[in-house]
């Protein structure tokens, strides 16, 4: 297909752009890793000229610096606080000793251990006071693999601290040769609330941030190349690093009993399936329904919404709880179409592959709607009257209206948030394990391996081999990156294929 | 339709879509008011605490609430759960709407970078944090009979990523109002203190409100850190715990609907009373994305 003009592209339709869009999107692969092989090679460039620059940088301040600065290469602060600047000075001084103190005494320990993340396994030790065999701790893998992340972000935190110091030399050196002054403690403390106000404010969350999203994380990644799991704890028995092997297993199909490529294909396909249907259903669904309470002439429109919007009050897991319990072999929906002769047996909802799905979607259309209703009034509020009362007068059906105006607006504010809704979805945990929690059993995936169950997303597989018997961390760890690469590539295609992708700054 | 009465066609034209729509309004009002009717009902069951094949009791009275209230660990996890809301509503509020001012106000170096890595962070399911944190916070005693203080760190240490919404609502703040502040000396401290803040209550209410609300659905850091013990549970693991297993449902299925009641009706009441301003966050959210 060939590229259009900007008039000829204006003049298609919603779904011929948007079909253009897709088509040019996949047309564009090739030259997007040309660019991004591009991108990639500059950036390193980049990088190594940096560090040139920075290398040269620090050779200059050393060679033209006077002593304070020199001594500065060792002490760290110290030409700070010969200048006056005490408080700096003291800081960064703290700083080099912890780091010092910290490297002599156990840095050292855990650097030497991560390459085999332990090797003295535990053992037993006749003890002649209590005449039996005592356990002696052996090395402790997890505490290995943990410190010794912790110690490489440490070293990395020290060597920009310092850079940062030896930046600081040249700067004062520089202040004082044009013969204006230092900044003292007292404006140093004043600028907390002022000029640096944004790091004052930053300081916390992104510490949390670092702490308990950052590490974790580079920690799971880790893991993910280990072969960490409950057999192999790293206490009672070390783990170690295996490569790519969990990968291959979860990808290539091997030739042994357990196939987990066959687990994870089914889970990512249902994963896939089921956040599609739920996020479209509750789209458009929801759409209809403000749609339908908007309309003019209908009355108690804030009595419609409320009663709704009661879903989203009542926290989640009670109707949820209540809903997959009405539905049980045994529960109320089962009872009352008995009783009325409907049926004859009871109809086994959460005990079929299939019922189980599609009472899983009709369920979360229940829970969605009220949502997607609520966002869909506010921005259909915002569409012009007079583009329905113009194409009123033109002829246009209510059919017409909708595909021509409502539905083009709606996903164009729309486009980013049902990305957003999508990726929920993918992972839609209360949803799923409260209703089923990934049931019922199939005999393949359970000769598969993996404990996955077929209404099990990638979230909820993940979760129940993490915290059940097994602890299967290096395979939670493995998935955890397969819904990144599923979740960053969409994000990635959408945001280049819908139109409404528009600059942050517009708002402002 | 006849040239001189065009009204009266479409009058009884729109009458007839107007009575479809009022027939399929109630019909949906029926079906999204069931369940809670039902679990209210059953809640109120006195003759049986299993499960029965219909809905309206035979016997009525408040025994289930009595004995929820009474014999059994849900004040405990009621409260559990009660203080976790309240501190992860005032941290939550404070972090959030920090990292959204300076996002939405200020630029520095490294803001893109920042925002950036929140976005690749984003991606990545926030369990599998829990494969580490669970490890160390257990090493601090913050897991199982303790796990309070643990979930109220889990649930606020990270929440910096969460500052879309509000900085979507800054952002339509006028930057010159800040201009004009910093032009007659206030401090940034004193612009986002004095300033912003006044203009900010829709957002500041729906962020304290959702804050508030995110911690009674918590299903899944809740259960992993209170790891089976049943004093350090929030409502949502323990009431699952009773109709997890076919023996504890058979005693425990109308108490665990007394408790879904008794959980709903603070929070669905509060809910009611700020919806307002939870529907100006939503619209908002998913209108700037």
């Amino acid at each position: 297909m060939k590229k259009l003009t900007d008039l000829e592209y204006l003049r298609l339709n919603t779904v011929q752009r948007l079909w253009y869009n897709i088509v040019q999107f996949f047309l564009g692969i090739p030259q997007w890793f040309v660019n991004l092989g591009k991108t990639i090679v500059s950036k390193v460039v980049a990088f190594f000229v940096g560090i040139k620059n920075e290398m040269v940088d620090i050779v200059t301040t050393f060679t033209k610096g006077s002593w304070k600065t020199k001594v500065s290469f060792l002490v760290m602060g110290f030409g700070n606080i010969a200048r006056g600047q005490v408080m700096r000075g003291l800081l960064f001084l703290a700083f080099e000793a912890v780091f010092i103190v910290y490297m002599v005494t156990t840095g050292g320990y855990w650097l030497s251990k991560f390459r085999t993340l332990g090797d003295v396994p535990p053992g037993e030790v006749y003890n002649e006071i209590l005449d039996t065999y005592v356990r002696v701790n052996g090395d402790d893998s997890f505490k290995i693999l943990l410190y010794g992340l912790l110690t490489i972000l440490f070293i990395i935190a020290f060597i920009y601290t310092w850079r940062l110091n030896v930046k600081q030399n040249r700067i004062s050196e520089e202040i004082l040769a044009s013969g204006k002054k230092l900044k003292s403690g007292k404006d140093d403390l004043r600028s907390v609330l002022d000029d640096q106000f944004h790091k004052t404010l930053l300081a916390l969350p992104i510490t949390g941030i670092i702490v308990f999203t950052v590490i974790p994380i580079i920690f799971m990644i880790l893991v993910a190349f280990t072969n960490y799991d409950g057999a192999h704890d790293g206490y009672s028995n070390l783990f170690t690093w295996i490569g790519w092997d969990n990968f291959n297993e979860l990808i290539s199909s091997s030739s042994s009993d357990a196939n987990l490529s066959y687990t994870f294909g089914e889970i990512l396909s249902w994963t896939l399936m089921w956040a599609f249907f739920a996020t479209f259903t509750n789209y458009f669904l929801g759409m209809l329904v403000a749609i339908l309470i908007n309309k003019k002439g209908i009355k108690f429109k804030k009595l419609w919404r409320g009663i709704l919007v009661l879903t989203i009050a009542v926290p989640q897991f009670v109707s949820l709880l209540y809903v997959s319990k009405l539905f049980d072999t045994n529960g109320v929906v089962n009872a009352m179409l008995l009783k009325f002769g409907i049926i004859d047996q009871a109809i086994r909802f959460w005990e079929n592959t299939t019922t189980a799905r599609i009472l899983v979607i009709v369920v979360n259309i229940w829970v969605g709607i009220p949502y997607l209703m609520l966002v869909s009034t506010g921005i259909l509020m915002n569409i012009p009257q007079d583009l329905y009362e113009s194409s009123k007068i033109d002829g246009a059906s209510v059919w017409q209206q909708y595909m021509k105006i409502t539905l083009p607006y709606m996903l164009f504010v729309t486009g980013p948030y049902l990305l957003t809704q999508f990726i929920g979805n993918i992972n839609n945990f209360n949803v799923i394990y409260l209703l089923t929690n990934g049931r019922p059993a199939s005999p393949d995936l359970v000769t598969s391996g993996g404990s996955a169950t077929t209404t099990d997303l990638l979230v909820t597989w993940l979760f129940n081999i993490t915290t059940g018997a097994t602890s299967n961390y290096k395979l939670a760890a493995v998935i955890a990156i397969m819904i990144f690469i599923v979740v960053a590539g969409l994000s990635l295609i959408v945001y280049n294929v819908i139109p409404s992708t528009r600059n942050e700054e517009d708002y402002s | 339709m006849s040239k001189n009465k065009p009204h009266l066609g479409m009058r009884a034209k729109s009458t007839i879509s107007n009575t479809v729509i009022y027939v399929i309004l109630v019909l949906m009002s029926i079906i999204w008011l069931t369940p809670f009717v039902c679990i209210l009902l059953e809640s109120f069951r006195i003759e049986s605490t299993g499960r029965v094949g219909y809905i309206i009791p035979k016997q009525w009275g408040f025994d289930n609430y009595i004995n929820l209230w009474t014999k059994t660990n849900f004040p405990i996890w009621f409260r559990n759960t009660f203080v976790i809301a309240l501190a992860v509503a005032v941290l939550q509020t404070l972090i959030v709407l920090s990292v959204s001012y300076v996002l939405s106000r200020i630029r520095f170096n490294g803001r893109k970078l920042l925002m950036n890595t929140c976005l690749v962070l984003g991606m990545f399911p926030g369990f599998v944090t829990m494969i580490v944190l669970y490890k160390v916070l257990s090493g601090f005693g913050l897991t199982g009979a303790n796990s309070v203080p643990g979930l109220i760190l889990v649930y606020c240490a990270s929440s910096g990523m969460g500052y879309y919404v509000s900085k979507g609502f800054f952002d339509t703040i006028p930057k010159s109002l800040d201009e004009a502040a910093r032009v007659d000396g206030a401090t940034r401290f004193q612009v986002f203190y004095k300033v912003i803040m006044p203009l900010s209550k829709p957002i500041v209410i729906y962020t304290i409100l959702t804050a508030f609300m995110a911690p009674w659905g918590d299903f899944m850091f809740a259960k992993y850190i209170s790891h089976g013990t049943e004093a350090g549970m929030n409502v949502a693991v323990g009431l699952q715990y009773w109709i997890s297993s076919k023996t504890l449902i058979s005693t425990n299925y109308t108490m665990f609907c007394a408790g879904g009641v008794c959980v709903a009706l603070p929070v669905t009441i509060l809910f009611m009373c700020l919806q307002k301003y939870y529907v100006e966050g939503v619209t908002g959210g998913a209108v700037k994305g």
